[in-house]
C-alpha cells in the first residue's frame, strides 16, 4: 500500500485542508454562540452582577458567594424536583416505547396500519411544548373539561384541583413529557431492534425459544447501546426541563415550588437580570449534566465490555 | 475538471462561512444606517423637528382604546390595532407587553437602558406606568418633566385630583406623569344576591351592612347559608388591606410585611376554610366566570376602571364580539351596584409618562392635554364608558346631575366616587409594590389551598422576593 502510494504523494493534494475548511463554519459558530457564552457564564458566576430598577449593580468580584447562596437556597430541592419529575415520566416512556417497538417490529404479529400508528404516537412531539402545556392547563383547570366530565360521570363530587396539589401538578408535567417523547423513543428503539441480525431470531426460533425469551435474551442485550443513548439524551432533556412546567404553572412552580425545575430557577434569576446567580446556577447545571452523562455512559458500556471479555475468555 | 471541483468546493466553503459569520455584522449594520437617515430626515424639515413615529409602551389595550376613541387627531387605526395614524401623518406604534410577574417593567427597563443608542424612530416616546411601580420611574431621569420639558401649564392641570399628581412628583418637585383616571376602590355587588341575602339592594342600605369587617363577615356567613359565596377568590380583598398599611413595603434593603397584610392572610384562610370564597385567583378564568351570569358570588372588590374594563364585559351572556348588546337582558347587565365597602382603598391607576430622548414633545403635549386635562373629553369618557376620570369639575358636575348608569341598575356611581376620590392617599406606595404584592399573593395561595403551613408560605415568600429583587436582603414579619 505504502509503496504504491509514495510516488503519488509528491504531487498529491492534501484533502485534509478541505476538510478543515468545511468544518470551519461549525467551529466558528460554536466558538461565537457556545464556547464564548459558556466561558463568560462561568466567569460571571463569581461576580455580583444584577440590575436594580434602572441601575446596574456590579460586576463586583465576590468569589464563591453565589455558589454558597445557591446551595443554601435549596438548590438541591429544585434538582430533586427535576429528577423526580423526569423519573416519573421516563419509566412509562421507556416501558411503552419498548413494548410498542417490540410489537411494531415483530414479524409474527404483522400489525396493520403501522404507518398510521407510528404517525399518531409521534404526533404529540410535533406540537409546541408551550401550546401543549396551555392545552393541559385549560383541560385540567378547576372548571375545565376533565373535571366537568369526571363530575358528570359521577366519579367525583367536587372538582379535583389538579394544579393545587403537588402530586397532580408533578404528575401532569411528567405525563406531558411522557406523551411528548414516547413516540420519538419508539422510533429510535425500532431502528435499534431492526438492526439486530434476523438470523439470531431464526436460530432462536428453531431452538424453540418463546418470543418473550427472544425479547429478553436477544433484543434487549443487543440494543443496549441505543438504550444508553436514549437514557442519556432523555436525562439531559430532563435536567433542562422548562417549558412544560413553566407554562403549566404560569412560571410559579407552585404548589410550594414543588415543580420548580433547575431551569425554572435559573429563569427566575435571569428574569430579574441577576447574571451572577444565573451564571452560578448554569455552571452547577453544566457540571451536573457532564457528571451524570459520564456516569451513565460508563455504566452502560462497562457491562458490555466486561461481558465481551468474559465471552472472549471463555473461547480461549 | 479537478480544478473546477476545487474552485467549486472553495466557493461553497466560503459561502458557508460568509453565511454564518455574516449574521452578526448584518444585524449591526442594518440598524446603524437607520439612525443617520432619520436624523437627515429631521434635518431636512427642521421646522417640524418632530419624529414621524410615536412609540407608546403599555401593558394592555385600555389606554390604546381610549386613545383611538378620544384623541382628536386620530385619522386611522390599523386593522390589527398595532398602529394608529394621526392626522399629521405621525404613526403611533403600540408596544404591548403583559404586566404580570414584572414582565412589563423588565422589558421597559431593557428598552429604557438602550434608549440612548436606539434609532430616533424606535426610541420610546410615551410609556405608561401603574401606581405599583410608578415611583421606580418617577425618580429617574428616564421620565421627562411634564411642565418644563413637555409644556403643560398649571392651569391645564388644575382640575386633576391632587393625589394623581403627588404620586408622580419626584423628590425635586417635578411632575413626571399625568393620569386620565382616578381610582378609588369600591365593592361591586350583585343586586339580586343582595336582595336574597340582605333583603335590599339599595346601595346605601347595603353599605350600612358592610361598613366594617365584622359586619362584612356576618354578611359572608349569611350568604354562605343561602348557597352564595361572599368573594370569588383569594386576592379579592387584598388591596383593601395592602392600601391601608402603616409604611411602604421597603425601607433601605429590608422588606417589612405590614400587620394589615397579615390580616388579609388570616381573613382569606378563614373564608377559604368556611367556604365563603370560590378559591379563584385574580384574573383567572374561573374568577372572570364568577362575575358573569353563572356566578354565585356576592361581590367583588374593584376599582373604578374595573367596572368598564372587566366587570361589564364579564356580565354579558352574549359578548359584544358575538353580537351581544350592552343592555339589560343580556346576562346580568344591570344587576350590579357599587358601594364603598368596609374600608376605603384604591387600586391601580395608569399614568402617562414622556420618555427621555423623545423627538415628539409637541405631540406628547397634545396627547397629555387632550386625554388628561380636557374637561369635555374627560366627561365624555365617563358618560360613554362608566370610567371615573381625573377631572374634578367634570366629575362633580356629573355627581350632582341626574346621570345614571344603566349597567349599575340606574345608580349614579360617580356621586359615590366624587366623595371618596379626594381622600385617596398614595403616600405608602413604593417602587417594589407590584413585585412584592404579586409574590405575597402567589406564595400564600398554597397556604390557602392547604398545601403548606404558614411558616413554609412565609419562607417561600422570602425566597421569591430574593429571586425577584437581589438587592433586598431581609424580610421582617410582624410579631
Amino acid at each position: 500500500m505504502n509503496s504504491e502510494n509514495s510516488p503519488r504523494k509528491r504531487k498529491s493534494i492534501s484533502y485534509a485542508k478541505w476538510g478543515y475548511l468545511f468544518i470551519a463554519p461549525f467551529f466558528l459558530a460554536f466558538l461565537v454562540f457556545s464556547l464564548i457564552p459558556l466561558c463568560s457564564t462561568i466567569y460571571y458566576s463569581f461576580f455580583q452582577y444584577f440590575r436594580s430598577g434602572l441601575k446596574i449593580i456590579g460586576p463586583n468580584f465576590v468569589g464563591l458567594k453565589n455558589y454558597i447562596t445557591l446551595f443554601q437556597a435549596d438548590l438541591p430541592k429544585y434538582l430533586g424536583n427535576t429528577l423526580l419529575i423526569w423519573v416519573i415520566g421516563f419509566i412509562p416512556q421507556i416501558f411503552f416505547s419498548l413494548l410498542l417497538a417490540a410489537w411494531f417490529t415483530d414479524l409474527r404479529l404483522r400489525l396493520r396500519a403501522q404507518g398510521f400508528f407510528k404517525t399518531v404516537i409521534y404526533m404529540p412531539n410535533l406540537i409546541m411544548a408551550s401550546a401543549f402545556a396551555m392545552l393541559f392547563f385549560a383541560l385540567f383547570s378547576d372548571n375545565g373539561p376533565v373535571n366537568g366530565s369526571l363530575i358528570s360521570m359521577g366519579l367525583i363530587r367536587q372538582p379535583f384541583r389538579f394544579l393545587a396539589s403537588v402530586a397532580g401538578t408533578r404528575g401532569l408535567v411528567a405525563f406531558m413529557n411522557f406523551l411528548m417523547w414516547f413516540g420519538n423513543t419508539t422510533i429510535l428503539l425500532m431502528a435499534a431492534i431492526m438492526g439486530v441480525d434476523p438470523g439470531l431470531y431464526e436460530a432462536a426460533e428453531i431452538d424453540g425459544a418463546s418470543s418473550r425469551q427472544m425479547f429478553w435474551k436477544i433484543t434487549l442485550p443487543l440494543i443496549r447501546p441505543i438504550l444508553a443513548y436514549v437514557l442519556i439524551t432523555s436525562l439531559i432533556g430532563g435536567l433542562q426541563m422548562f417549558d412544560v412546567p413553566q407554562i403549566l404553572t404560569n412560571g410559579t412552580g407552585s404548589p410550594d415550588r414543588s415543580v420548580t425545575t433547575m431551569i425554572m430557577y435559573l429563569n427566575n434569576h435571569m428574569y430579574s437580570k441577576n447574571y451572577g446567580m444565573a451564571g452560578a446556577v448554569s455552571t452547577v447545571l453544566f457540571i451536573l449534566c457532564s457528571v451524570l452523562c459520564f456516569l451513565v455512559y460508563v455504566n452502560m458500556t462497562r457491562d458490555n465490555d466486561s461481558g465481551e471479555k468474559r465471552k472472549r475468555g471463555a473461547r480461549h | 475538471m479537478k480544478r473546477v471541483k476545487k474552485l467549486f468546493s472553495l466557493m461553497l466553503a466560503l459561502a458557508m462561512t460568509a453565511g454564518v459569520t455574516a449574521c452578526q455584522p448584518a444585524a449591526a449594520t442594518s440598524s446603524a444606517p437607520a439612525a443617520p437617515s432619520s436624523q437627515a430626515g429631521e434635518g431636512s424639515n427642521a421646522s417640524a423637528a418632530e419624529g414621524k413615529v410615536l412609540n407608546i409602551w403599555c401593558w394592555n389595550d385600555e389606554f390604546q382604546t381610549r386613545f383611538n376613541a378620544y384623541y382628536p387627531d386620530v385619522r386611522e387605526v390599523a386593522k390589527d390595532k398595532s398602529t394608529t395614524t394621526l392626522k399629521n401623518g405621525t404613526v403611533v406604534k403600540w408596544t404591548i407587553n403583559p404586566n404580570d410577574n414584572n414582565n412589563y417593567q423588565n422589558k421597559l427597563d431593557q428598552a429604557l437602558l438602550a434608549q440612548g443608542n436606539a434609532a430616533a424612530d424606535s426610541k420610546i416616546d410615551i410609556f405608561l406606568v401603574e401606581a405599583d411601580y410608578a415611583l421606580k420611574y418617577v425618580d429617574t431621569d428616564s421620565t421627562l418633566d411634564v411642565k418644563k420639558d413637555i409644556g403643560l401649564t398649571d392651569s391645564d392641570l388644575t382640575d386633576q385630583y391632587k393625589y394623581t399628581q403627588d404620586i408622580v412628583t419626584d423628590k425635586n418637585g417635578a411632575l413626571k406623569g399625568v393620569s386620565w383616571q382616578a381610582t378609588p376602590g369600591l365593592f361591586a355587588y350583585r343586586r339580586s344576591i343582595a336582595k336574597a341575602v340582605l333583603g335590599t339592594d339599595d346601595p346605601a342600605k347595603v353599605q350600612e351592612q358592610l361598613s366594617n369587617w365584622d359586619k362584612f363577615d356576618l354578611v359572608a356567613a349569611a350568604a354562605a347559608g343561602k348557597g352564595y359565596k361572599m368573594l370569588s377568590g383569594y386576592d379579592d380583598s387584598y388591596r383593601t388591606f395592602s392600601n391601608n398599611v402603616s409604611a411602604p413595603w421597603v425601607t433601605g434593603t429590608v422588606v417589612t410585611v405590614d400587620p394589615n397584610i397579615m390580616k388579609w392572610v388570616t381573613q382569606t384562610k378563614e373564608y377559604t376554610q368556611k367556604n365563603y370564597n370560590n378559591k379563584t385567583v385574580l384574573w383567572d378564568d374561573k374568577w372572570n366566570a364568577d362575575q358573569g351570569p353563572s356566578g354565585k358570588v356576592f361581590g367583588f372588590f374593584y376599582s373604578t376602571w374595573g367596572i368598564n374594563f372587566t366587570l361589564l364585559g364579564n356580565s354579558l351572556k352574549t359578548p359584544t364580539k358575538e353580537g351581544g348588546k350592552e343592555e339589560v337582558g343580556n346576562g346580568i347587565y344591570g344587576d350590579y351596584a357599587v358601594c364603598q365597602g368596609p374600608q376605603s382603598y384604591y387600586w391601580g391607576g395608569t399614568w402617562i409618562c414622556a420618555a427621555k430622548g423623545t423627538d415628539n414633545a409637541a405631540t406628547i403635549q397634545k396627547v397629555m392635554k387632550s386625554l388628561t386635562c380636557d374637561k369635555s373629553i374627560m366627561k365624555k369618557i365617563t358618560t360613554d364608558t362608566q370610567d371615573y376620570t381625573n377631572n374634578k369639575t367634570a366629575m362633580e358636575g356629573l355627581a350632582n346631575s341626574d346621570y345614571k348608569s344603566a349597567f349599575l341598575g340606574g345608580q349614579n356611581h360617580i356621586k359615590l366616587f366624587a366623595e371618596v376620590a379626594p381622600k385617596i392617599d398614595m403616600s405608602k406606595t413604593g417602587p417594589y409594590d407590584q413585585g412584592l404584592n404579586e409574590s405575597m399573593q402567589k406564595t400564600f395561595h398554597d397556604y390557602f389551598n392547604g398545601t403548606i403551613d404558614l411558616k413554609t408560605a412565609k419562607a417561600n415568600f422570602e425566597k421569591d422576593v430574593k429571586e425577584k429583587y437581589p438587592e433586598l436582603t431581609e424580610v421582617k414579619w410582624p410579631s
